[in-house]
C-alpha cells in the first residue's frame, strides 16, 4: 500500500515522480541499464542496442501520434534522413559524432517542417497518405541524388570515433547509444509537464477549444512535426553508427508501421507506452524464436513447421493487444501500480 | 490599474459588437447587430433558437469573420485577429457543448488556460529547468489557490474529466476560463442541461466572478430566470438582429421580447411564464 505521498511544496506536486516506490524502482531500472551490458552476451547486447534505438524513434512518433493526434507513416524517412545526414558528415567532414547526431536531428526536423504543412489542413488518414507520399519523395531523393547519398549502393561509415577511439564492438557502442536514448525519454517526459506538452494534448483532444484558449495551431502542429522528426533523425544517426552502413532500403515503409504498431501495442499518448511497445516490438520475434528452439527437440521436422507459426503468433499477440488492452502496454502496468496502491486492503 | 507581475493588463474589458453582419450564401444569420457589453456588468445575449446568438459569439472569439462591422475590445479592432490572439488580449470562452479535454486531468486542463501567458520554451521544457520550472510551479499555485479554491472543485483536481459529472464540468470549464487571465468572459450557456441546485451555484460563481475578480461577463443564456436575476443589461436577438436592450426589467416589458418568444406581443403574459418556471 502507498501512504504517505502528501506533499509541502507545488514544486514537489510537480516532480516526475511522485511516490518513493516510483523512484526505487527507476533507480533499480537505472542500475540495471549500467550492469546489462557486463552481464548479457553480444547477441543480447545486439538487441538491446536496437531497442534503444527503436525506443529513440518511437517515442518521437508517440509524441506525434499519440500526444497530438497527428498520423505519421513517413517516420522512417525521416530515420533515413539523420541516417544519411551522420553519414554524409562522418566520410565528407568527419566532424564529431555528437554534432553529426544533432544534425541529423535537426535536419529531420526541417525536413518535419515542411512535411508536416499540410497538417493545417489535413487529418486523420488522409495525413497518414500525405506522410507516405513524402516518404516516398524522400525515397526517390535518397536514390537519385547520389552526389550526396550514393544512390542505390548508399554509404558505408567510419565507426564512431570518441578521443580517437573507434567504438566497433556493441558494449562500445551501447555506453553511446543508451545514455542518448535515456537523454531522450527524459526529455519528453520533461516536454508533458510544461505548457508545450499540454498544448499538444490539448490540440489531439479538441483543437477549436485548444485555439480559444490562445494556441495557434499551426505553429503548434509544426512543432510536434519537427520534434517528432528531430526524434527519428537522432534514432537514425544512432542507427547508422550501429550499423555502419546506409542504402536506399534501410528505412522502409514497414519500419513506419513497425513504428506505429510499436505505439499502439504500448500505449498511444503515454511516455511509458513508446517505451514499452518498443521494447516489445523489437523482442516479441526474438523470443518467440527462442521458444520454437525450446519446443523443437519435442517436435519433429520443427524447423519447417515452426517458423512460420512464429510470425503468426507474432501477429496474433499484436491483434490480442489491440482487442484486450486497447491503451496498450502502459496500462496493464498502470493496473498492477492501482492494483498495489490498496494492497492488501483490497485485492 | 491592476497589473500581474508580467505587467499584462487585468482591469475589466469592454467589449462593443459594431454593425456586425454575418452571412452564410444568401442565408443572412446576422444583420447589423451592435451592442456593447460595459467593463465590470454582466451582460446577457438572449433570443429564441436560431436566432443568432452563438454566430454572435462565433464572431467575437473569432471562428467567423462578419461579412462587415467590426468587433472592439477596449476601443481596439480585433476584428481580423486568430482566436489565440484574442485570448491574450483578456477573452475567455466557454462552450455550449462542453469543450475540456477529455484525455486530460481537472488539473491540466485549467493549467491549460494559462498557456497564452506563459514563456517557457522547447529548449527549457526538454530539461525542465529554469524558467519551465518555476512557471510551472507559480501556475500551480495560484490554480489551486485561486481558482480551485474558488470554485470548490479540490476534490476532484486529479481525476480525469470524462468521469465528472456534467455540472462539475461547467465548472471545470470556468475555472480554465479563469486561468486565462480573462478581462473580458464570453459564456455560452454557462447552465444549459443543469439542475436548480447546480444552476444556483453557477449563477453563485458568475457573481463572485464579476464582483471579486472584477472581470466582465457576456453570457449567451436561455434560462429567463438567471438573466432575469443577475445580468445588469440585456440584449434581445431575433432573426439575426438586435430586437431589444436595457435593464432586465426594461426587456422583459417590451412587447417584442414577448412577440418574439411566445408569438403574441403580450408582456403580462410572458411574466407569467418567467414566473411558474422560476417556481418549478
Amino acid at each position: 500500500m502507498i501512504i504517505g505521498t502528501a506533499k509541502e511544496t507545488y514544486r514537489a506536486d510537480e516532480s516526475l515522480l511522485t511516490t518513493q516506490p516510483q523512484r526505487v524502482w527507476l533507480a533499480i531500472f537505472a542500475a540495471s541499464l549500467v550492469a546489462l551490458p557486463f552481464v548479457v552476451n553480444d547477441y543480447w547486447l545486439y538487441l538491446t542496442c536496437l531497442v534503444a534505438i527503436n525506443v529513440a524513434a518511437a517515442t518521437g512518433l508517440n509524441i506525434l501520434t499519440g500526444f497530438t493526434g497527428l498520423v505519421s507513416l513517413g517516420h522512417a524517412a525521416f530515420m533515413a534522413v539523420g541516417a544519411y545526414t551522420v553519414a554524409w558528415l562522418e566520410t565528407n567532414l568527419g566532424t564529431p559524432f555528437w554534432v553529426n547526431l544533432i544534425a541529423a536531428g535537426l535536419v529531420a526536423a526541417a525536413l518535419g517542417i515542411l512535411v508536416g504543412l499540410p497538417s493545417l489542413k489535413v487529418k486523420g488518414l488522409y495525413l497518414a497518405i500525405a506522410t507516405i507520399a513524402a516518404s516516398f519523395i524522400l525515397h526517390f531523393c535518397f536514390v537519385h541524388f547520389d552526389g550526396i547519398t550514393g544512390g542505390a549502393t548508399g554509404i558505408n561509415i567510419p565507426p564512431l570515433t570518441i578521443f580517437g577511439a573507434e567504438l566497433t564492438t556493441y558494449f562500445s557502442l551501447y555506453w553511446v547509444i543508451m545514455p542518448v536514448t535515456v537523454l531522450m525519454v527524459l526529455g519528453a517526459a520533461n516536454l508533458f509537464r510544461t505548457r508545450i506538452g499540454r498544448a499538444f494534448i490539448a490540440i489531439r483532444d479538441r483543437d477549436i477549444s485548444a485555439e480559444v484558449l490562445g494556441i495557434p495551431l499551426l505553429r503548434y502542429k509544426l512543432m510536434s512535426f519537427s520534434i517528432a522528426s528531430f526524434y527519428a533523425g537522432m534514432a537514425g544517426g544512432l542507427w547508422a553508427y550501429f550499423f555502419r552502413v546506409v542504402t536506399p532500403e534501410s528505412f522502409p515503409l514497414l519500419t513506419s508501421i513497425f513504428l506505429l504498431a510499436a505505439i499502439i501495442v504500448g500505449g498511444m499518448g503515454t511516455i511509458l507506452g513508446g517505451i514499452l511497445g518498443a521494447v516489445f516490438m523489437t523482442l516479441a520475434p526474438e523470443l518467440l524464436r527462442y521458444g520454437v528452439e525450446w519446443i523443437s527437440p519435442l517436435v519433429p521436422n520443427a524447423g519447417a513447421l515452426l517458423s512460420p507459426v512464429r510470425t503468426v503468433v507474432f501477429g496474433a499477440l499484436i491483434v490480442g493487444f489491440l482487442i484486450f488492452e486497447p491503451q496498450g502496454l502502459a496500462e496493464i502496468i498502470q493496473r498492477i501500480r492501482r492494483f498495489f496502491r490498496l494492497w492488501p486492503f483490497r485485492t | 490599474m491592476a497589473n500581474d507581475m508580467n505587467g499584462a493588463d487585468l482591469t475589466p474589458a469592454e467589449l462593443t459588437v459594431e454593425d456586425v453582419t454575418l452571412s452564410f450564401g444568401g442565408i443572412k444569420a446576422l444583420q447589423s447587430v451592435s451592442f456593447t457589453a460595459k467593463a465590470g456588468q454582466i451582460t446577457a445575449l438572449i433570443g429564441p433558437n436560431g436566432a443568432g446568438k452563438t454566430s454572435v459569439f462565433n464572431c467575437i472569439s473569432g471562428f467567423y469573420r462578419p461579412s462587415s462591422g467590426r468587433v472592439l475590445l477596449d476601443g481596439q479592432d480585433v476584428t481580423g485577429l486568430r482566436p489565440p490572439k484574442r485570448a491574450v488580449l483578456g477573452m475567455a470562452r466557454s462552450f455550449q457543448n462542453i469543450a475540456l479535454f477529455r484525455g486530460m486531468t481537472v488539473l491540466d486542463n485549467i493549467k491549460l488556460g494559462r498557456h497564452g501567458h506563459m514563456k517557457t520554451n522547447l529548449l527549457q521544457a526538454f530539461v525542465y529547468a529554469g524558467r519551465a520550472a518555476r512557471e510551472e510551479e507559480e501556475l500551480r499555485r495560484e490554480v489551486e489557490e485561486r481558482i480551485i479554491d474558488f470554485l470548490e472543485i479540490d476534490h476532484i483536481r486529479n481525476m480525469p474529466v470524462s468521469v465528472l459529472s456534467y455540472g462539475l464540468q461547467k465548472r471545470v470549464e470556468l475555472a480554465r476560463a479563469l486561468a486565462m487571465r480573462p478581462r473580458i468572459l464570453l459564456l455560452d450557456e454557462p447552465v444549459a442541461g443543469m439542475n436548480r441546485e447546480e444552476t444556483e451555484d453557477m449563477a453563485r460563481f458568475i457573481l463572485d466572478v464579476k464582483e471579486e475578480w472584477g472581470i466582465s461577463i457576456l453570457m449567451v443564456e436561455h434560462d429567463m430566470g438567471l438573466v432575469m436575476d443577475i445580468s445588469d443589461h440585456v440584449s434581445v436577438l431575433n432573426f439575426g438582429k438586435v430586437i431589444a436592450q436595457g435593464l432586465p426589467a426594461e426587456v422583459q416589458a417590451d412587447p417584442h421580447v414577448a412577440e418574439a418568444y411566445l408569438g403574441s406581443g403580450d408582456p403580462a403574459a410572458l411574466m407569467k411564464r418567467l414566473a411558474a418556471e422560476r417556481a418549478a
